[in-house]
């Protein structure tokens, strides 16, 4: 009924401007569910209100990790409220209660999208993971599987199922950190390799890295002391002089 | 010694292997010794306690180190005299004082200048008469004899000689003797000057060199060397040049070569997997790549060249040399206007060849319509570019004359301070030219030739990187000249890795920085110009790219990602320049094999954006890209004819800063060429990913789009191909999972009661901990016993203090008793005697 600028300042300030001075909060009720319904963007910032009525208002909210669960798409790495979705996230995923399979089909989800996520989200969304792991030791099963089939021609996980407890992520195991363990950032690399050992028990802090900016991260890079400084072997014999160079075979130099 | 004074110490048990300073010692000796020192030092300063009198050296200038001794000596003396100026004996009536020579009068040396001085023969040094020998050095043996003789001479002569008389007649003989010598000296010196003469006489006649023999000794003024001469001389260091190493042959080179590959490769590899950094610096010598490049083929020669220079034998050479040098400048001036000129007739000759060039496309338009399309569109632009190309052709056509320009070319360079000057030291050259320059200016300034030659080159690199830079920005991107350029910097790097490291990170911040505040202000970035996209192509050259963690190379892909991720694309520009830095990311890490998620994304968006509208389905797209909204279809094709008469071509690169004046066709040509350069990118990213778990999952996507959307039979035949290939990379990947396992932990071991067991090599001394451990300890130890006999002595020398104090008031009490008594005495025999005599005054 809003137009969408509109939508997402109200959005924004609600959980804590407006909220928190109402009589009765849970009047806005049917103005967040349709706005958690919406999808995209709104959705997600509607969950801020919404988490508030379900936390302090006692509101019932059917099927609410299922909707969190479909909410779950490429775009979360990109967007600006990334830091406020995922803090949102991690205490929804706090409770030690949920379901074994509820938990690793989000792990399983998470950590497909991570595929396509930017150096700085992934920083962020691995030591999250490895927090999801240690609240449900069930969930290890993921990353280690020693009695598991020795070869499978698919991966049991289903990413187009919208329910959870449908998309068999329990039987499927976490290749795609294992893929990241061959990023191009190093931090990236390490963090992913923690995975290979078993987990320490203290749960890493994240509240530092949700607002990790690309910029941050090539500044510390930048900033870093090398003690000596390698060098390329290969003589140079132009710009795009390399063996194999694959400039030479689309780009010219007119 | 006295053994009632030996104290020895008794041992309960003797054990073997040890050794024992203190077992026997001698008190009463060391405690008188103690007290003889302290009666030295310590009563010393008891009794002067109270006083406080200073010594005070006013000797002039003792403690000057400043002054050398002579000096001081002098003016010492002068103001020992000054002082003594005004207060003259008035008895004293020879004026003149005693003149002195180190601390010796002069008169008493002159009345002693006939003693044989056996140094001052300098023709028979060494030899001294046999009397001499025998009156110094024989102990008498010679006077005894002498004796002997005089006795038996005795019988002969009733006069028998004394001692003295026989020393004066040994002082007399050895007097005539030295007479002698200096005369006979004195007619050889004349001898020989005779000789001299004659020889200058006969050597105006003869102009030829006298043997060395006869030269020697007296040495004549030299002779100008003439030609002949130096041609003998040269051929004699000929002669004794040292035989070089053998060639090596063909083979060995190879051998060698391969050998050096394979071990920078191994180290690339070790870095790549970034395992064992720790171990790494730890190590003393890292073989790092620039040992065996560039820089050292630098050194010698320019060690040669130094050689050469030093040696007489190039005397002309250095003479060139330095005729050259001054006028270097000159030669300079000319050689520009000459340059200039030659520019200007390059440049008419290039008009002319224009125009022939022109005249020979306007026959291949006849040929293909393809190329005539091109050519009406982009006429004006070509002109130039031809312009520009024609240039070069004609300067290799002007070969000689360019070696001749080339020969005029200063051959020392200073290396310039500032951009400027870096600037118009290549402005106006050819790319030749500048290469030659900057060569030389590299070899004229090598570190080791000077002290701050190192610094000025570090700044050279910056001043290449800039002016780089500045190509790649101009209007029409110079860059062939570009591709020249890059051979110098590599040299540059190769020497000074930090610096340029740094240099580079510099940039890269600026740009990094320049892109972050754009995003702030506007929310969105636009790609950077072309000049980045080159830096960051000259850091894959410069350095490896494979390296699990490189100071530079590593923002470097930080920043490649951000423009791939925060850069909208609305042009055509921006497509090309973002497959461009695809093309560096896919070379990045070509050796290295790593994931780069966001090349992926945008290779997927990029084949969006080649699609009709409202198609997205089964995949998503991601930022920047939108699967709705402005800019889509960007790479859309619609046009019958352009697919057609579509060809594959590279798409050049300065394209990026200008496309405005391209017809249609031309623009559809190239997004037809970008399309196929995307097409082979997803395949060699097949190719390189196939390793990878996930490798289904991250191409998903993509394939879904290629398989389903791609109107794969609206292409013309060359792209099917291309579409093809790429399709089949990744569709026969097999399908293989393996389930995750962890790796297992090491168990913890149990603790164990058994004792430890310590070899102990020797005894008396503690063995535990480490060698600094035990260091640690032994000063610590040396410590307390140098502390422990500190207190001794203070207590020992309170105690002798004491003593002498006690001593003292024992002293003078005593005295005052004694004379107590003694008053006490007088008093009563005063008393006694009074009385005395009082008594008899009663008796009286």
């Amino acid at each position: 009924q809003l137009p969408t600028g509109l939508y997402k300042k109200v959005l924004v300030i609600l959980h804590d401007s407006v909220l928190p001075y109402m009589n009765e909060p849970t009047l806005m009720m049917d103005f967040l569910t349709v706005a958690y319904g919406i999808g995209g963007a709104i959705s997600l910032l509607a969950l801020n209100g919404l988490f508030i009525l379900i936390h302090q208002h006692n509101l019932e909210y059917p099927d609410f990790y299922k909707k969190l669960y479909n909410l779950l798409d490429p775009s979360i790495y990109h967007v600006k409220y990334r830091a406020r979705f995922f803090h949102l996230t991690d205490l929804f995923l706090s409770s030690s209660h949920l379901p074994a399979y509820l938990v690793a089909a989000f792990i399983k989800r998470l950590s497909r999208l991570a595929l396509t996520a930017p150096p700085e989200a992934l920083l962020m969304i691995i030591p999250f993971i490895c927090n999801l792991f240690r609240r449900h030791p069930a969930c290890r099963v993921l990353v280690h599987r020693p009695g598991g089939p020795a070869d499978m021609s698919e991966d049991p996980y289903v990413m187009e199922e919208e329910e959870p407890s449908e998309s068999r992520a329990l039987e499927s195991s976490l290749w795609e950190i294992q893929s990241l363990q061959n990023h191009y950032h190093p931090d990236v690399a390490k963090a992913a390799a923690v995975l290979n050992q078993s987990l320490s028990e203290m749960e890493d802090d994240i509240s530092g890295l949700l607002e990790l900016s690309a910029y941050e991260l090539f500044d510390k890079e930048v900033k870093k002391k090398a003690v000596d400084v390698p060098l390329e072997f290969e003589q140079v014999r132009g710009l795009f002089g390399k063996k194999n160079d694959i400039f030479a075979e689309h780009f010219s130099l007119d | 010694s006295n053994p009632f004074e030996v104290k020895v110490n008794r041992q309960k048990f003797d054990i073997l292997g040890r050794k024992t300073k203190n077992d026997v010692g001698l008190p009463g000796v060391s405690r008188s010794k103690a007290i003889k020192k302290r009666n030295q030092t310590l009563l010393k300063e008891y009794k002067e306690r109270e006083k406080t009198n200073v010594f005070k050296d006013k000797r002039f200038g003792e403690y000057n180190t400043k002054i050398t001794p002579e000096e001081k000596m002098i003016r010492r003396f002068t103001l020992e005299r000054q002082q003594n100026y005004g207060k003259k004996n008035i008895y004293n009536l020879n004026e003149d004082e005693e003149l002195t020579h180190y601390g010796q009068s002069l008169a008493e040396i002159e009345k002693l200048n006939d003693i044989v001085d056996s140094d001052s023969d300098t023709e028979e040094r060494g030899t001294l008469s046999a009397e001499l020998t025998a009156s110094h050095f024989g102990g008498g043996g010679g006077l005894l004899r002498k004796k002997v003789s005089s006795e038996q001479q005795d019988e002969e002569e009733e006069k028998p000689k004394s001692r003295k008389e026989l020393i004066e007649e040994m002082i007399a003989k050895s007097k005539q003797e030295k007479q002698e010598r200096q005369t006979r000296r004195e007619s050889a010196l004349e001898l020989t000057e005779k000789l001299d003469k004659d020889w200058k006489e006969i050597q105006t006649l003869i102009a030829r060199k006298a043997p060395k023999s006869e030269r020697k000794d007296k040495e004549v003024e030299k002779p100008k060397p003439d030609e002949y001469d130096m041609i003998v001389r040269e051929l004699g260091f000929e002669m004794k040049a040292k035989p070089s190493e053998r060639l090596k042959t063909e083979e060995e080179l190879a051998k060698e070569e391969q050998a050096r590959l394979q071990k920078l490769e191994a180290d690339r590899l070790r870095r790549m997997r970034g395992i064992d950094e720790e171990a790494n610096k730890k190590r003393p010598s890292h073989m790092s790549a620039d040992d065996l490049a560039d820089g050292f083929i630098l050194d010698k020669d320019d060690r040669r060249l130094l050689s050469y220079k030093d040696g007489k034998i190039n005397i002309e050479n250095e003479e060139g040399g330095e005729e050259e040098e001054e006028g270097g400048e000159e030669e300079e001036e000319e050689g520009v206007e000459e340059d200039n000129e030659n520019d200007e007739e390059s440049q008419e000759e290039s008009a002319s060849e224009n125009e022939e060039d022109n005249a020979a496309d306007s026959h291949s338009d006849l040929e293909s319509d393809l190329e005539s399309e091109e050519e009406a569109a982009g006429n004006k632009e070509e002109k130039k570019h031809k312009a520009n190309e024609s240039e070069s052709q004609n300067m290799e056509k002007l070969e000689p004359e360019r070696e001749a320009a080339k020969s005029e070319l200063p051959y020392t360079f200073a290396v310039p301070e500032s951009y400027e000057t870096f600037k118009s030291l290549l402005a106006g050259r050819t790319i030749e030219q500048q290469l030659i320059i900057l060569e030389r200016i590299q070899k004229c300034n090598h570190p080791s030739l000077a002290v701050g030659n190192k610094a000025k080159l570090e700044k050279l690199f910056g001043f290449l990187l800039e002016y780089i830079g500045e190509l790649a920005t101009l209007d029409l991107p110079e860059l062939r000249t570009i591709d020249k350029l890059v051979l110098p910097l590599y040299n540059l790097c190769q020497m000074f890795p930090e610096a340029a490291s740094d240099s580079i990170k510099f940039i890269l911040r600026d740009a990094a920085h320049d892109l972050e505040e754009v995003i702030e202000v506007k929310g969105r970035a636009t790609f950077p110009g072309l000049d980045t996209l080159i830096y960051l192509k000259i850091i894959s050259l410069l350095f490896p790219t494979s390296d699990f963690w490189h100071p530079v190379v590593t923002p470097a892909f930080m920043y490649m990602s951000q423009l791939l991720t925060k850069c909208r694309i609305t042009t055509l520009q921006d497509v090309i320049k973002g497959l461009f830095i695809c093309c560096l990311f896919l070379e990045y890490v070509c050796l290295s094999r790593r994931f780069v998620p966001e090349l992926i994304n945008f290779l997927l968006g990029i084949l969006h954006i080649s699609l009709p509208k409202n198609q997205a389905q089964g995949y998503t797209v991601v930022h920047p890209f939108t699967p709705v909204g402005k800019n889509l279809e960007l790479l859309l094709v619609c046009d019958k004819e352009d697919l057609k008469s579509w060809e594959k071509q590279n798409v050049p690169l300065s394209i990026v800063t200008r496309l405005k004046e391209t017809s249609k066709t031309e623009i559809n040509h190239t997004r037809l060429s970008c399309l196929a350069l995307c097409f082979d990118l997803i395949k060699k990213c097949a190719a390189l990913y196939e390793s990878l778990p996930s490798f289904h999952e991250i191409m998903h996507p993509v394939r879904i789009l290629l398989t389903q959307h791609v109107p794969v039979n609206d292409y013309p035949e060359k792209m099917q191909e291309w579409y093809h290939s790429a399709l089949k990379e990744l569709e026969n990947k097999v399908k293989h999972y393996t389930p995750l396992i962890c790796e297992k932990k090491k168990p913890v071991p149990l603790k164990q009661y058994t004792p430890k067991i310590v070899k102990v090599l020797e005894f008396g001394r503690k063995q535990a901990g480490s060698k600094k451990e035990q260091e640690r300890k032994q000063l610590i130890q040396r410590h307390k016993r140098e502390l422990k006999g500190a207190i001794r002595e203070i207590r020992k020398d309170n105690q002798y203090l004491a003593r002498m104090q006690l001593s003292e008031i024992m002293e003078r009490d005593s005295a005052r008793k004694r004379k107590v008594k003694e008053l006490l005495g007088s008093l009563a025999t005063q008393e006694g005697e009074w009385k005395a005599m009082k008594r008899k005054k009663w008796k009286n």
